[in-house]
This record gives structure tokens, sequence and C-alpha cells, in this order.
């Protein structure tokens, strides 16, 4: 087993556990994306609005997924192990918190310690409610997150009032992370971007946003995907932190001790909130202010669904969410263009779907599209507020349309009491 | 002996909940160093209220009230509906924009305007009750995503058709004739209790009811206390988790009603946002009964207005009462846990030491 583990973390590509299956995967996965990138770049060529594939753009679009990816992340780890993690967002309030007060006094490198330890408390006493006594999942979520709305506030109030750059509902000016730049790389690359060619600007332009002003923290937060999807699935630590998700009865009758690695899952899904609401206050923006989460702990949970429960799905789930996120505080111009780029997404899917033989979903796809299409032709510009609906709106359309097709561990949520295997 | 014993376990937990929100409360107070001290807080809190303030408790007490009655028709079929804020939010401004376009005269403009909330408060809890029964989209994701959807479209309607004067924007203001008067029971100053707040009680009294005196009722907790026992008598589980799911949200709808005919008089940002978390909190605590719920709710309002001397007469802020009512609710679902282990465990006993009782039988 430990061996295996080792090769894995060895080699840049994991062997394939199931042969040419795998591959397949693989190969589409890749034709996917690059389709979907010729795709993109033909709607700004259309359009011309070339905003929406512009360096600045995914550099903005990368600092608004993060918090929804770490966010999303801290959930997957949770219900890997069988427990709902509503209390995300509570979570991510006490990280912003504890990032603030500690970047303050000690520096933004144990400011993000601070975050994580704070976000982890949360997650202990999800734990300890949860597991240890068998509350509702839900019921506890709820409790957290007014716990941990209302204790930011008060902690705020408390600590932040006398000092400089603060105040009872902020903190400013806070010392930064350090930024990454490649400077010959990233300036040919967005000179590249601003030739605006086919195809290959738009790919520049996603490189550039890679080469320059790379916070370390979206660089760790790289690191977190690629240690949890190692950690979770190609360790024997993750085999049996999955399998208190899926049975922990079945567990349990092997030996696992079902609480111990719920314990770890809902503190490290903890920590990983409160990271996210570190990113908010120390990299995002420059300093904290009073329920600085605005719902992103929620956006993350449905950044985790839409992402099937796993990292590379959730990973992709937050770029988009993160992308209109960008697009609707940059350009309102290119939003509009965006309508053309769901028309053809979703017409790409009816085909596939018309492909598969699926008529009746074949067809809705296409009306959607056809919608979106109308849409798009007869419509200069999108109200601003509708593309900050779109996380939500995509959710809700991706749980009631592709639910067939998701699938959650199945123990997910349920109350596991230690000797029930009977 | 009995009933007296169950009445005790049924207090037991709330009280212990209480006990140990105002510990946890008291250590943030002194964990923080500061200067005023636990004993102040202490004071300040369980002071006598001001007539004042003694309105705004009655007042926060109804709307607080219904937030919890319409989580609690959720939660006793074991339905999350979480969504009780956005659907108060959208019956409220529903009914916000119908009664400031004054379209009906006096009083009638009141109660359509309560109709339209009611309707449009079920209909957006009927989007994540028709994805719950139709695909089985878990309502506590598709409730939380309205949530934020109703915001946003709020957001948007009042800026594209509302009144725009400063840097806020709100509805139109109602007619007088419309405006719906309070009662003062101290002097004028001290404010009114809104007559509309009389709502909160008829819907406590339907609520009890419902659930005691209704098939539906009967239903609704065979379902909440055993899915499978109600699918097996019956019950069709998926039309009442869409029933109860209108009725959640219409009740959600009339949530801020009291404040916005008694007060308030437009949708912007005299509207009170947050009740329908407070609500489900205090549904928690009261255990989704009707007469737990009151106590729930005036023990929020009372620490709610209390907390506000705080500001003025200590250097604790107000939010710490937000932390004692989420330990509260924490606590009151651990204790509930705990105290109904301790009763299966007697209850047990008191089987086992029982004569001549056939166990083979039972456990086959």
């Amino acid at each position: 087993m430990s061996s295996v583990a080792t090769d894995v973390m060895s080699a840049p590509a994991p062997p394939p556990p199931r042969g040419s299956a795998y591959e397949r995967f693989r190969t589409r996965a890749w034709l996917i994306v690059f389709g979907a990138i010729v795709v993109v770049a033909a709607v700004r060529v259309i359009t011309d609005a070339d905003d929406i594939t512009s360096a600045n753009t995914i550099r903005a679009a990368i600092l608004s997924a993060c918090p929804i990816l770490l966010a999303g992340l801290g959930g997957l780890w949770s219900e890997r192990a069988g427990v709902v993690n509503i209390g995300l967002e509570g979570q991510m309030l006490m990280g912003t918190w504890g990032a603030a007060y500690f970047t303050y006094w000690y520096g933004p490198w144990v400011g993000l310690l601070g975050a994580a330890a704070f976000g982890a408390i949360g997650g202990l006493l999800h734990g300890l409610a949860t597991i240890t006594f068998g509350v509702d999942h839900i019921v506890s979520g709820v409790a957290i997150n007014i716990i941990g709305l209302g204790a930011t506030q008060f902690l705020a109030e408390a600590y932040f009032s006398d000092l400089q750059n603060g105040g009872p509902r902020q903190l400013t000016g806070l010392d930064p992370l350090p930024y990454l730049t490649f400077p010959h790389v990233s300036d040919w690359l967005v000179n590249l971007n601003g030739k605006h060619w086919f195809v290959i600007s738009d790919i520049a332009g996603f490189l550039g946003a890679l080469t320059a002003r790379v916070s370390v923290m979206t660089v760790i937060i790289a690191g977190i995907v690629v240690l949890t999807s190692w950690l979770l699935w190609h360790t024997s630590f993750g085999l049996r932190l999955r399998s208190c998700g899926e049975s922990p009865v079945a567990a349990e009758s092997l030996g696992v001790n079902v609480y111990r690695y719920k314990y770890i899952a809902v503190t490290v899904s903890g920590a990983l909130a409160g990271l996210g609401g570190a990113f908010l206050a120390l990299v995002a923006s420059s300093g904290f202010v009073t329920n600085q989460s605005g719902g992103r702990g929620y956006i993350g949970l449905a950044a985790m669904i839409f992402g099937n429960w796993m990292p590379m799905g959730t990973v992709g789930a937050s770029l988009i969410f993160g992308y209109t996120d960008a697009l609707r505080l940059r350009t309102p111009s290119a939003v509009h263009a965006l309508l053309l780029l769901v028309a053809l997404f979703l017409f790409a899917y009816a085909a596939w779907r018309f492909y598969k033989k699926m008529r009746t979903s074949a067809i809705v796809m296409g009306l959607l599209g056809l919608g979106f299409l109308l849409w798009f032709l007869l419509t200069d510009t999108v109200p601003r507020e509708f593309t900050g609906m779109t996380p939500y709106v995509v959710t809700l359309l991706v749980l009631s349309l592709a639910s067939q097709r998701l699938r959650m561990p199945a123990a997910d949520g349920q109350i596991y009491r230690k000797g029930s295997a009977g | 002996m009995n009933t007296l014993r169950r009445i005790g376990f049924a207090v037991l937990a709330p009280v212990i909940a209480v006990l140990i929100a105002m510990a946890a409360t008291s250590l943030v107070i002194v964990a923080t160093g500061s200067e005023s001290g636990v004993g102040d807080f202490w004071n300040i809190i369980l002071s006598k209220p001001s007539d004042r303030i003694m309105v705004d408790i009655v007042n926060q007490t109804g709307m607080i009230y219904l937030s919890a009655v319409a989580a609690a028709v959720g939660f006793r079929m074991g339905l999350f509906n979480i969504g009780v804020e956005g659907q108060y939010a959208m019956g409220s401004f529903a009914a916000a924009s119908f009664a400031g376009g004054a379209f009906l005269p006096g009083f009638l403009n009141v109660f359509v305007s309560l109709v339209i909330a009611v309707v449009v408060g079920a209909l957006w809890a009927g989007i994540a009750g028709i994805l719950r029964t139709t695909r089985g989209v878990s309502e506590v994701i598709s409730t939380i995503m309205l949530n934020a959807i109703a915001g946003i479209l709020i957001g948007y309607l009042i800026d594209q058709y509302g009144i725009h004067g400063g840097n806020s924007v709100r509805t139109k203001v109602i007619p007088e004739g419309s405006q719906v008067p309070g009662w003062a029971p101290f002097d004028v100053a001290s404010g009114e209790i809104w007559t509309l707040g009389l709502i909160a009680v008829f819907v406590g009294i339907g609520f009890w009811v419902l659930l005691n005196r209704t098939r539906f009722g009967f239903d609704l907790r065979a379902t909440g206390a055993s899915q499978t026992a109600a699918v097996a008598s019956g019950i069709k589980v998926n039309r009442m988790v869409f029933i109860s799911m209108l009725i959640s949200g219409g009740v959600a709808g009339l949530i801020w009603m009291p404040a916005f005919f008694g007060d308030a008089y437009s949708y912007g940002t005299t509207f009170q946002a947050g009740l329908g978390f407070t609500g489900i909190a205090v549904a928690l605590l009261g255990r989704n009964q009707p007469v737990g719920m009151v106590f729930g709710a005036l023990l929020f309002a009372f620490l709610t207005a209390q907390s506000n001397s705080l500001t003025l007469l200590t250097d604790i802020s107000a939010s710490v009462v937000q932390i004692t009512q989420g330990v509260a609710v924490l606590a009151v679902v651990v204790a509930y846990e705990l105290v109904r282990r301790a009763r299966v465990r007697i209850e047990q006993r008191a089987v086992a030491q029982a004569p001549h009782v056939q166990t083979e039988e039972v456990t086959a």
C-alpha cells in the first residue's frame, strides 16, 4: 500500500488505476478543455469583447475563485467523511478575524496559521456537536453560522477598535503576503495576449495571469488541492476517511476509528474554510471588515456539489463561479458576450445528449440554448445583478437536471453512533 | 409521576442550554478583558426593561415567533427549510410593492397585500418543494441558493422600479388609509405595539390546531418521526413535503408584515433582515412546539432589545448576545440529545426490570 503511495507522490501524473478506461477519460478531459478554449476564443472574436480572456480578467477570476475553492475543499473534506458542514460560512468568518488579528501582531504568515486555527475551532465545535453528541448536521451548521457572525463582530469590536487603522468593524493596512512574478515570461505572454490572435492569445492570457503577480497564497491553495486529492484518494488514510462517509458501519467493523476520522475531517474542513477567510482579508482585499465572507461559504458548498464531491470538479466549479464574479465586477459589456458562450455550450451539450440518445434532455438543453442565443441577439446589456446570481442558478440547474450524474457520499449527513454496527 | 417526569425532561434541556449559554457568554467577556466586567453585563441584561424596550420586545417577539413557526412546519417532518430568510424577503417586497401602489382603498389594501405576502412566500418556497419532490434536490441546498437569488433579485427590482432618495432606495410609501395603527401601552414616545402582531397569535394557535387536531398534522408528525413507517401507512410523503414547504413559505411571507404596516410603510433600509435565521434558531430552541417557541422568541427578543443598552453603558459590544443566542441553540440541541439518551436508558432499565416480559418475541 505504502509503496504505491510513494510512487504516486514522486510521479507527476498518477498511474492509471484502471488502465485504458482512465486513459480514455484523461484524453477526453483534455479534449473538453481544449474545445472549451476554442469556443471561448470564437466568442471573443465574434463579439469583440477582448476582455473575456484578457490576463487581467483571468487574474481577477482566480482571485475570486480562491476563497470559494477553499470553502469548497473544506466542504469536500467534511462530506467525504459523512459530515455535512453548512457551518463553512461561520468558520470562514472566524478565519477572517483570526487572519486580521494575527497578521496585525505577528505578520501575515502567522496570520495564515491563526486563520486556520480559528476556522479549525469552528470545525471542532461542529464535530463535537455532530459526532459526539449526534446533533443533526444542518442544525449544528446553522448554529455555528450564528456564532461565527456574532463572535467576529464581538471580537472585532473588542480588539480592533483601539488599533491604528482599526475600528469596531474593520482593520485595514495589514501586511500583505508576497507575490510571485516571472518578469520576462509574463511580459511576453501579456504582449501575446494583446495581439488578439484566435486561440493563441487566449491561452497566453490564461498563462499570463499565472505568471505575474500571483499571490503566494494562490500557490499554497494549488498545493492544497494536490495534497487533498493525493491524501484522500491515494493513501490508506484517505480510503479510511472516505469509507466513513460511504458506510461508517462497514468501516467500524473493519477496525476504523470512525469518530477519529470524522473529527480529523471536520477540523481540516474548518481550517480550510478559515484559510478561505484569510484569503479574503489578506489577499483579495487589504484588511478585515465584519461579515466579509458574504455568502462565499455557501457558494463553496455549491461549488463542491457542482464539482461532484471531487477535488478537480470543485476547482473547475470554483473557477467558473470566480470567472462570472470577475467579469461582473470588471466589464459589464463582456457579460453580454457571456450569453453567447452559454448558448454555445448548451448547444454542444444538447448535441452530445442527442448523440447519447437522450432526446428529452437534448431538446430541453437545445431550447435553453436557443433562449440564451435570442437573449444575446435581442439585447445589448445584461443587468449587473443577474451575473451575480450565476453561481446559485447554475447550482440549482445542475442539481435538478444532472442529479443522476452526481454522486454524493452514501452516508453523507447521516448521524452515526459508535457501536451501532450491532 | 409519569407526566411530572415527562415535563421535567422537557424543561430540563432548555434550562441546561440557557445556563450553558450564560456561562459561555460570561467566559467570552472575561477572556476579552473588558473593563466593565461580567457583573455589569448581567446587571444590564437582567435589569427591568424601560417602557420603550418593553414595547420593542413585544413587537420583535411576534415577528420572531412567526419566523419560528415557518421553520417549525418543515422541521416537524424533517424538512429543513433554511430559506425562510429568502421567502420572507420576497413576500415582504412583493406585499410592499403592491401596497405602495395603492390599487385598493384602506384596509382592503392591507388584506390583499397580506395575501400577496403569503402567496409569494409560498411560491418561493414551492420552488424548493418542486425541486425536492420531482428532482430529488436536497431542500437545504436549494433554499440556501434561493436565499441568495432572492437577495439579488430584490436588489435588482428595487433598483429598477424603486424610489431613489439620497443614497438609499425604497418602494413607494403606502397611503395613510392603509397604515395599521398600533396600541401604545405607555406614553406615545415609547412606541406602539403593532396591531398586526396579532397575526403571530393566530398563526401560533393555527399551528397548534394543525399539528394536534388535523389529519394533516398527524401525517406531518408521523413523517417526521419515521418516514418509512409513514410510507407504509399510506402517507404520500412527496405531497406532504410539497404542502408543508408551501405552508412554511406562506407563514414566512407574513413575518415582516406587522412592522411594515405598523411602522415602516415602505420596503427599503427599514427592512429588518436576518429574522429568518433567528426564527430557525428559535424553532430549535423551542423544540418546534407551538408553546415552546413562544418562550424562545421572547428570550431572543429580550436579549437583543436589552443588548442595545450595552453600547451606552459599557465597553461590551452588543453583538455578544449573538454568541449567547448561537451557543444556546447549539447547547439546546445537544442537551435534548443527552436527555433523550438518558430517558431511553431509564426506560430500557424499567423495561428490563419489569417482571415476565417475553424479550425474545419483542426483539424478533
